[in-house]
């Protein structure tokens, strides 16, 4: 039995398309935001990991490059990378270089520092960027480019890896917003039903 | 209803990812509450193909037959 394809199974073409618009134009790492929030969103308020479930596109592009394109070993994730404090671990390391790279924001929106056109792979190598036209905006909104555009590249990258490697999606296991949205309809879940005992 | 020799559990190290639920051709095994999945034993035919695509690898295909004579036992 064939499933029936939804609008949303070619997600993987939005995400796709942000690396590369990406890449020619740093400016367009802004609208990552939405992989942020919707993600959040839902978990917050429907208690689903819906969008892992289904609205992923970046899921869905390690599936084809995996499967698909048979770039995959598929051979089985270590036990360490799924277990709980690897994965909680990440999403912390994550947050702290993410509210760093909102830090680095600020220092540039406050004039304490200039523009750094970089864009940082795996949090240390720093690759000049300069074909990136941002002249047209304020050196705020270009830093936050530059830091988000790093931080959705090294985690493709990473993802890519662990592709190879292991299973097509096996960055879904580790995935800071995998994680995150998996917490958050934790603590939903019991929340609700301490309501209910009461 | 025969139900079939095998059939899929969960372990609970789950990710909650979804990949198992995209797969299973009969719709067995779903996300409760974006927590873990949940396999229905009365749809699930054991044939694997949520295990293998289980980025997590924590699906495996057990033997029913422990349960299958628990069930006629109890009739
Ligand atoms: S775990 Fe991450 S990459 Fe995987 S589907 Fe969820 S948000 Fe997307
Ligand atoms: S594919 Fe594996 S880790 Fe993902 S939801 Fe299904 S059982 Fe859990
Ligand atoms: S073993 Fe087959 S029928 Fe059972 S849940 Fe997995 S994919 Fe579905």
């Amino acid at each position: 039995m064939k499933r029936k394809k939804h609008w949303y199974d070619y997600l993987w073409i939005a995400s796709a398309l942000y690396l590369i618009l990406g890449f020619f134009n740093i400016l367009f790492a802004w609208l990552g935001i939405i992989c942020f929030m919707v993600p959040l969103l839902i978990s917050i308020f429907s208690g689903t990991k819906a969008y892992c479930n289904q609205y992923c596109g970046r899921g869905q592009l390690f599936e084809l490059l995996g499967r698909r394109f048979k770039l995959s070993k598929n051979r089985d994730i270590p036990h360490w990378l799924r277990s709980k404090w690897f994965r909680y671990g990440f999403l912390a390391f994550f947050m702290i270089m993410f509210f760093n790279m909102l830090f680095s924001t600020w220092l540039v929106f406050s004039g304490a520092r200039t523009l750094r056109e970089v864009v940082t792979l795996f949090w240390v190598f720093k690759l000049p960027w300069h074909w990136a036209n941002t002249t047209k905006v304020a050196p705020w909104i270009a830093q936050f480019a530059f830091g988000f555009y790093s931080i959705m590249l090294t985690s493709t990258l990473l993802g890519l890896i662990t592709m190879v490697l292991y299973k097509p999606r096996s960055w879904c296991v580790y995935c800071p917003m995998g994680t995150m949205t998996q917490g958050i309809c934790k603590i939903k879940y019991k929340s609700e039903s301490q309501k209910q005992n009461h | 209803m025969r139900l079939s020799k095998r059939l899929a559990v969960v372990s609970k190290e789950c990710v909650a990812c979804g990949c198992c639920q995209k797969e299973c051709p009969l719709g067995a095994i779903s996300i409760f509450k974006g927590l873990y999945a949940v396999v229905d034993p009365d749809k699930c035919i054991g044939c694997g193909k949520c295990a293998k695509v289980c980025p997590a690898s924590v699906i495996s295909i057990i033997e029913r037959k422990g349960q299958n004579e628990k069930e006629k036992a109890l009739v």
